[in-house]
């Protein structure tokens, strides 16, 4: 059976914005998804609309068999702590240790009473702890994370949705803030969970050239409709012109660009 | 690089707790500042002289004041345009610091800014200022008042001092978050001075200069109220003092207060309005 | 088409100046401001104050008075805006669009904090002395409820600076709602905060000399008393005594500021 799936998914903000229409996916466990698009294609919305940090206007979500659209805040609470998220500005509370910010991902697992005074368990620490050095950022444990670059902010984002012991991560341009060397080290970690922890994963890119390199599935988005879904090696140029529109020409050149880079 | 084990792996016994909040200075500090802070609150409620007033009898009080002032004001010693047209005077009172408070400002705000001027001047300046400005309002109106006599003369200019003051402090920091370069090219293509603050800097910090002394505007609408009761700078600050002090009249000091209370969210409006359209252009 | 953009440009410059002026003139008609005499009277201040303005041995003698009222001054400037701050905390909470529970309370909590603001705190003291009289209370909640207005301003403006996107990272775990209010909003704003309640305490200062003369308390009216005495040596030693203390408290949460943020 599908871990996740999205059945006629639709979000309109008003009469005149419609952000998503009849959005239609099936994921399976494990699988590693990339959801490319120009920006405003709408990428963003469907990945918040299916932990509904957006409620979506119509449609279904099931995630893990359960009907997420009708279910309690508890329980949404309970189903969000089975889906870490992953963020472009990383969003780390700037003013606290790494550590601790790893360790709010396990906030979603205790009462309000226990999830306030921030009461963890030794075993919790610990396994924050193991996730950042295997995240290599042992010596940061205790820094500030604003005193963190970009791409160490991004690894402890990932190890704050790690120790949610999550079965799906989604991901929301996790590297567009990042230079190329940074990039790649985040989707190297993001390809290994997926595939030696068995996650889902579901990443909102809009770099064609990465998206081709690191998924097994491609969902193009244009225009709030899925205009794309299957492996990356069948995704032919026209295709990728007809996902990106207009903006095809400037993406090349910044394609052109990266590889300039990566050589 | 084994994900697995980690996720599933019970972490290695160790006697040792796991720290995850280390002190530093920062956090240190705001302890300690806010339990500083608690204990004077804590020393202060019962160092307070209420002897004559029981604290629940006051509170009591004031509420059934409220439901008085705010459901059945009325116009007793005034009228309705009269009313208005105090407010006016009080706008006026405003109006004419914040602008000669402005003119000068700008001037000395110039001198005051580390990138325009000598260190010497610069530090004087904002030295001097500072003191200005640690002068309440209402001592500087009192103390011009026995020079100019109670009056809008004592008033504007008494308030026009704590103005200046402010505005000083605004203006000076607006014009050193000029662009360093900026000057620099000026300067090596052979500006002077006054050519610098015409065409780079003021021009530059114009929306500051603008929301600052818009701020002020606001800011000096309530303490003209404030003059107009401790002293005798006239408007609606007037009939306030009046109304509590002479009349007694809980009544119509509800009718001022709806007055105030109209324009001081008017203006708040207005300086948000002025903000966000700075921001965005 | 250069010519005229010039043009334009230097004549909105001056309509703006020219409505500036016939404001500024109206507001000189309106008030009886007397220009001439406004000027005049600055030096006319300043030679009297030379001679007349400082503290002489004798006025000394009511230092220790001074000093005390002072501190009680202090106090109350602290102890209001400290306890306002408590609740502004709570009602920026609910009030910030970023973390209320609904929008329809969010509004009333903003309105309640801008009704509070906008009374100046001449306006409160004048009410409050109907029910607290001659007392340091009537001072203290005037000076707890403009504090409790303005703070509650500052701190909506601080959540919804800061705290966003940890707020948005929490809720995709899971957390519950005062988890996310404990471990991301208060972390990040907590410092920002605490420079506004200093920023209100140095405020509240200068405001309860104000007070203390509408009301009759504090140090205010310590000031008022040599003053209509025309012991202008003792209330220049006040205004000393003020000065020193607002420039001290200044420094102290410079150094707090300089240290935190």
């Amino acid at each position: 059976m599908a871990l996740l799936e999205l059945f006629n998914l639709s979000k309109r903000y008003d009469q005149h914005t419609i952000a998503l229409s009849d959005i239609n996916i099936s994921v399976n466990k494990g699988e590693f998804i990339a959801v490319i698009g120009p920006s405003g294609a709408g990428k963003s919305t469907l990945l918040r609309c299916i932990n509904r940090m957006i409620e979506p206007t119509n449609g279904e979500v099931t995630f893990d068999g359960v009907d997420l659209l009708h279910v309690k805040r508890k329980e949404l609470r309970r189903l969000r702590t089975k889906i870490g998220m992953i963020f472009q500005h990383y969003h780390l509370v700037n003013r606290l240790t790494v550590i601790e910010n790893v360790l709010h991902g396990r906030l979603g697992y205790k009462s309000s009473v226990v999830g306030a005074l921030g009461i963890y368990t030794k075993k919790e620490k610990e396994q924050a702890i193991q996730l950042l050095r295997m995240l290599g950022l042992a010596d940061q444990m205790y820094k500030r994370s604003d005193k963190l670059s970009g791409g160490q902010k991004q690894r402890v984002g990932i190890a704050r949705a790690l120790i949610q012991d999550p079965k799906m991560l989604l991901c929301d341009e996790p590297i567009a803030s990042l230079d190329p060397n940074a990039s790649k080290i985040i989707m190297d970690y993001l390809q290994k969970i997926s595939q030696s922890l068995g996650i889902t994963v579901i990443v909102n890119l809009h770099q064609v050239d990465v998206a081709l390199q690191y998924s097994d599935r491609i969902i193009g988005v244009s225009q709030g409709q899925i205009v794309y879904d299957g492996t990356p090696t069948d995704i032919t140029q026209e295709q990728i012109h007809q996902i990106y529109g207009s903006d095809f020409d400037d993406l090349m050149v910044e394609m052109n660009k990266e590889k300039h880079y990566a050589g | 690089m084994d994900f697995e084990n980690i996720m599933k792996r019970i972490a290695p016994p160790s006697n040792r707790p796991v720290r995850v909040k280390p002190m530093n200075q920062s956090a240190i500090v705001i302890r300690l500042t806010l339990l500083s802070l608690v204990i004077l609150t804590i020393i202060g409620f019962f160092t307070y002289d209420d002897t004559d007033v029981g604290m629940l009898e006051g509170i009591t009080a004031t509420f059934t004041n409220f439901k008085v002032m705010f459901t059945e004001p009325h116009f007793n010693h005034f009228t309705f345009m009269e009313g208005l047209y105090q407010v006016l005077v009080t706008i006026s009172l405003a109006l004419l610091t914040t602008v000669i408070g402005a003119v000068i400002s700008l001037m000395l705000g110039l001198l005051a800014a580390k990138n325009l001027s000598t260190p010497k001047i610069s530090n004087s300046i904002k030295n001097f200022v500072a003191v200005v400005r640690a002068v309440p309002t209402v001592l500087w109106v009192l103390i011009f008042a026995i020079a100019a006599g109670l009056g809008s003369v004592a008033a504007v200019i008494g308030m026009t001092f704590h103005s200046v003051g402010y505005l000083i402090k605004a203006y000076s920091e607006s014009f050193e978050e000029l662009d360093d370069g900026v000057i620099e090219v000026l300067k090596a293509s052979g500006a002077n001075w006054w050519q610098i603050v015409w065409q780079a800097v003021i021009p530059s910090s114009m929306t500051y200069i603008i929301s600052w002394t818009f701020l002020r505007f606001e800011i000096n609408f309530s303490v003209a109220v404030a003059m107009g009761a401790a002293a005798g700078a006239g408007g609606i600050g007037y009939d306030l003092f009046m109304a509590s002090s002479f009349y007694l009249d809980l009544r119509e000091l509800g009718t001022i207060t709806f007055y105030i209370l109209v324009f001081a969210i008017l203006l708040e409006i207005v300086a948000i309005r002025i903000k966000r359209h700075i921001n965005i252009t | 088409m250069q010519v005229n953009f010039f043009f334009k440009k230097r004549l909105r410059a001056l309509l703006v100046f020219a409505f500036l002026v016939s404001v500024t003139y109206g507001g000189i008609m309106i008030t009886e401001y007397d220009v001439i005499k406004g000027f005049s009277s600055i030096p006319m201040a300043i030679s009297w104050g030379v001679t007349n303005f400082f503290p002489t041995t004798d006025s000394f003698e009511h230092l220790p008075k001074i000093l005390i009222s002072l501190w009680e001054t202090i106090l109350l400037s602290i102890g209001s805006a400290t306890l306002a701050s408590l609740f502004a905390l709570f009602f920026a909470i609910l009030g910030s669009n970023t973390t209320t529970i609904n929008p329809f309370f969010a509004t009333i909590c903003r309105f309640i904090a801008t009704l509070f603001r906008n009374i100046d705190v001449a306006v409160w003291s004048m009410i409050l002395l109907f029910s607290f009289g001659q007392s340091a209370l009537t001072g203290y909640f005037a000076l707890f409820f403009v504090s409790f207005g303005f703070l509650t301003r500052a701190f909506i403006e601080t959540i919804d600076e800061v705290s966003n996107s940890g707020v948005e990272a929490l809720r995709a775990t899971g957390a519950s709602y005062i988890s996310i209010v404990i471990h991301s909003v208060i972390p990040s704003s907590a410092s920002q905060m605490l420079s506004w309640l200093l920023f209100m305490i140095e405020t509240n200062i200068r405001s309860a000399t104000l007070i203390g003369i509408l009301t009759g308390t504090g140090i205010g009216f310590v000031f008022d008393l040599y003053y209509k005495s025309v012991d202008y040596n003792t209330a220049s030693l006040v205004v000393i005594a003020i000065v020193i203390a607002i420039l001290a408290l200044e420094a102290a949460s410079n150094y707090v500021r300089r240290v935190i943020i």
